[in-house]
């Protein structure tokens, strides 16, 4: 297929050339596109991703704004805040939270921050993003699904802002959407046509991550640059495909789910419902199961925590190799334990349902393969404190949060490790140490990932750097305010404080905390304020921060940097560049880097192929020269 | 530009490593794609045939297929178990059949070929879906919907450890009145087992969710034939108009023969679970 290389065809990638293909590549070559087609019906994986980027942190926004919202009502109980009128009128009569909207708060908060920020927000960014260009591809097989993934979650989005905005309000049921809670319209004002909205918009956030994933899977396969082995692939890309490999799996269970749960509320069948009775009076349903619907749910829940952390892991690989000037310590360790975790991530589910009634001999099967999981992510920790190690380490912005992320991973994880435990579960279940050990170990953790990967890529997205200094105080402060909100929360989760509460004060057992909770309230608007600004800084830096003027500013190995400063549709001008090396090849044979493009030199051998009896880097680390 | 440095060829080593020029599974992206596609399908009709095992197990009564369908279309009188749906099944197979020769006939680039075999594959999966239609408007007529279910079962009073309970019996189909919207013991006065029943006999409907679990699941399958036609309706246009010959090969039959293949074996599962267990 010697025409392959051919630029001409190369756009169109594949010699049978399907029709939509030429739509999608080949337009930058017959005519300027105009503003709609370049900038909101884009086809340009580039464009989409930051299309994606910019509507996670609009959403991220609303959903952080949500929890200030109700961290005010938790620390204050009985103060009343007219801004929470002024945003949210007959909600917030007087300034003082109903309890209603505080529930429909903490659900919305849930959904936003879990769905839209950091699936869309983080993978569909950076997938969109970097795929193509560090594998070497033009754009992704699919231009056009690519385009549909975007607007069917712009239109996922735009059911569920309405859904704000109704009488009724959003939904209330959490965003586990619990039946029968979730089911009748009984239960709670939220659970009406809110409801039906949050299923609807779930329906088409699903379809979004399956058209998203269908390309991202097979543009990994298919698409690389000529020389692109599996096992020269930048970490990032392997977790952006495993990513996408677990997100075609678990979501069309919760859509099963979703249109189940619609037929139980619109058509009257039982399948989530037994014999219920709503004051006083028998309902029309028998003979279905609440639990059942935990399961379908928890089938995509629990994976869905790791569609979240794995392109945080994988962009941190990547930063954390660039900044340390070091390859990437244990490559295929950490590729194989990523394999690891997509695979638990499937049998663990039930862990999330050890309070349901579950067989405790079932339950400890679940504790068994969920404490497996420990394994893989270990191997991972380890290997970035050692990448670390003895590196040339640059502390700027991207590099402490990728750092910022292994720290909350450790944090998090190990309260994982004691939640994960069927027993021990029967005092933690549900109280504010469940809270605090998700938040940190994948909200929190997946958004230090996410930030890395936005102040490391920053420069190619927008040709311009963020403004370091603004970075330095995003990421100190949110630092201090991350561990400040929720290391607290574990003393309420131990003494048994149970989230979802709307208030304490009735409870002498729980009152005790009222400072505590202001405490934590305090930190999390001062976080969400920092974090205001990290948003000014992108959008300031995006237009008026200081140039690019170099191809390749942090000196990295990967294909990304080897396109123009502002990469057109097409991404290389001319070929495709083709690769002849591993992705981490820093701070070797007397090199600061050499990039992937550089043919091997006679004699070398790829790095990560070499046993550790066979001695390739010729840079002895000093002090100890001749032991290499 | 210095991305135009690397530009030069270079096509020295690199061997057993593939070099981008032909597709490291032996397929393109949008066959690998309507695979991936095919598996994450597959989990959504595994979601519902795993719920509907559970559901089923934890149910004290579940109808006799036998006994529900065993209705044929202009025969009266005579029950035939299964044997409308086997005839359904058989449709559905043999559409399947008549893909496989239309991706064959595509490979010999033959548009006759294709658009002759496409189109028996399209009447088959019509004719499916009609046969679909008229079961389900049997069902519907015998009574059966989300919240009633005709296939129920008899209990008599008998005296246990001195109190009187209902024991369950045996298994009855039914008769559905449509004025009273309720049901009777049929006219016959038999169990499905053809026993008589007794007359101190009472008379109780079927578990719901017999009707939920075959209404939405047959529909969710029906609604991929549905689909399936379609786009074999557009794949026939399309290769009407010569479009795969200018294109050189027919790949998109092949393409949406795997969909079709798939929904084909789904249907064998739901068969498995409706009609047979």
């Amino acid at each position: 297929m010697a025409e392959l290389h051919n630029p001409a065809i190369e756009v169109g990638h594949d010699t049978h050339a399907h029709g939509h293909d030429h739509h999608g590549h080949d337009d930058h070559d017959h005519h300027e596109l105009n503003f709609i087609e370049k900038y909101i019906f884009s086809q340009d994986h580039k464009i989409i991703g930051k299309q994606f980027l910019i509507l996670g942190m609009l959403w991220a926004i609303v959903g952080g704004l949500f929890s200030i919202f109700f961290r005010l009502q938790l620390a204050w109980p009985d103060e009343s805040f007219p801004i929470l009128e002024w945003f949210l009128g007959s909600w917030a009569e007087g300034g003082k939270l109903s309890a209603e909207f505080y529930y429909a708060l903490v659900t919305m908060h849930g959904t936003i921050l879990v769905f839209f920020v950091l699936t869309a927000g983080l993978s569909g960014t950076f997938s969109n993003y970097l795929i193509p260009l560090q594998i070497g591809a033009r754009d992704m097989a699919s231009p056009f699904m690519n385009m549909l993934s975007f607007w069917m979650f712009v239109l996922s989005s735009f059911v569920m802002l309405v859904s704000l905005f109704i009488q009724t309000g959003p939904a209330s049921g959490g965003w586990t959407a619990y039946p029968p809670l979730s089911a009748l319209p009984q239960a709670t004002p939220g659970s009406g046509l809110g409801m039906d909205l949050w299923l609807i918009s779930i329906a088409f956030f699903i379809v979004s991550v399956a058209l998203g994933g269908l390309n991202y899977v097979t543009t990994v396969i298919n698409m690389r640059t000529k020389g692109m082995d599996f096992f020269r692939m930048p970490l990032t890309v392997w977790a952006f495909m495993f990513t996408a490999i677990i997100g075609l799996l678990s979501f069309p269970v919760l859509f099963g789910a979703a249109v189940l749960l619609e037929f139980d509320r619109l058509l009257g069948t039982s399948f989530f419902l037994s014999d219920i009775y709503v004051a006083g009076e028998a309902l029309h349903h028998s003979g279905g199961s609440p639990i059942l619907f935990q399961h379908l749910f928890w089938f995509l829940g629990h994976p869905e925590v790791y569609i979240i952390i794995l392109p945080a892991m994988g962009i941190v690989s990547e930063v954390m190799s660039v900044h340390s000037r070091k390859p990437i310590f244990g490559y295929k360790a950490m590729i194989f334990s990523i394999l690891g975790i997509t695979i638990l991530s499937f049998i663990v589910w039930a862990h999330h349902m050890f309070m349901s009634g579950l067989n405790p001999f079932v339950a400890s099967i679940f504790v068994l393969f969920t404490l497996l999981i420990a394994v893989p992510s270990a191997i991972k920790v380890f290997n970035w404190i050692t990448t670390l190690w003895r590196g040339s380490i640059r502390l700027n912005p991207a590099m402490l949060f990728a750092i910022g992320f292994v720290s909350l991973f450790i944090s998090g994880g190990l309260t994982g490790i004691y939640l994960g435990n069927s027993t021990l579960d029967i005092q933690l279940h549900d109280t504010y140490y469940v809270v605090a050990h998700f938040h940190i170990v994948m909200g929190l953790a997946a958004f230090y990932g996410m930030f890395a990967g936005i102040y490391h890529w920053f420069p190619k997205m927008f040709g311009r750097y963020m403004n370091t200094t603004l970075g330095y105080i995003h990421f100190y402060v949110t630092l201090v305010g991350s561990y400040a909100i929720f290391w607290p929360m574990h003393y309420l989760g131990m003494s048994g404080v149970p989230r979802r509460y709307y208030d304490f004060t009735v409870f002498d057992q729980f009152n005790q905390y009222a400072d505590l909770n202001k405490f934590i309230t305090v930190a999390a608007i001062i976080v969400f304020a920092v974090n205001i600004l990290f948003v000014l800084n992108f959008f300031y830096s995006a237009v008026k921060g200081r140039k690019v003027t170099v191809l390749n500013p942090y000196g990295a190995t990967t294909l990304e940097w080897t396109t123009p400063i502002h990469p057109g549709h097409g991404n290389w001008v001319g070929e495709i560049p083709a690769v002849h090396r591993w992705p981490y090849d820093y701070s070797i044979n007397g090199r600061d880097f050499i990039p992937q493009t550089e043919p091997l030199s006679a004699g070398e051998v790829e790095d990560h192929d070499i046993g550790s009896d066979t001695p390739n880097i010729t840079d002895p680390i000093p002090g100890e020269e001749g032991k290499a | 530009m210095a991305a135009d440095t690397h530009l030069e060829k270079e096509t020295e080593q690199v061997q057993d490593i593939w070099n981008g020029g032909t597709e490291p599974m032996k397929a393109s992206y949008g066959k690998l794609m309507m695979w991936y596609f095919i598996l994450s399908d597959a989990f959504t009709f595994a979601s519902f045939l795993i719920m509907y095992a559970a559901l089923r197990m934890s149910a004290e009564v579940w109808p006799d297929p036998n006994a529900v369908f065993n209705s044929f279309p202009f025969v009266h009188g005579t029950k035939l178990p299964l044997g409308f749906v086997t005839v359904m099944t058989f449709i559905l197979i043999l559409s399947s059949v008549f893909v496989v020769r239309a991706v064959q006939e595509g490979h010999r680039m033959n548009k006759n070929g294709v658009l002759l075999w496409m189109f028996w594959g399209i009447v088959g999966g019509a004719a499916f879906l009609g046969c679909q239609a008229w079961e389900w408007n049997h069902l519907i007529h015998q009574g059966l919907t989300l919240t009633s279910n005709p296939f129920g079962y008899y209990t008599t009073p008998q005296v246990v450890e001195g109190q009187t309970v209902d024991v369950f019996q045996g298994y009855v189909n039914l008769a559905y009145d449509h004025e009273a919207d309720s049901f009777s013991l049929p006219e016959d006065n038999k169990g499905t087992k053809g026993e008589e029943i007794p007359a101190n006999a009472s008379h109780s409907e079927g578990n719901w969710l017999f009707g939920c679990l075959f209404f939405f699941i047959t529909g969710f399958h029906g609604f991929h034939v549905s689909t399936g036609v379609l786009m074999n309706i557009i794949l026939w246009i399309q290769a009407a108009r010569g479009v795969y010959q200018r294109r050189g090969h027919y790949e998109m039959v092949e393409k949406i023969g795997l969909y079709w293949h798939f929904v084909d074996l789904v249907w064998v599962f739901v068969f498995l679970a409706f009609y047979l267990l």
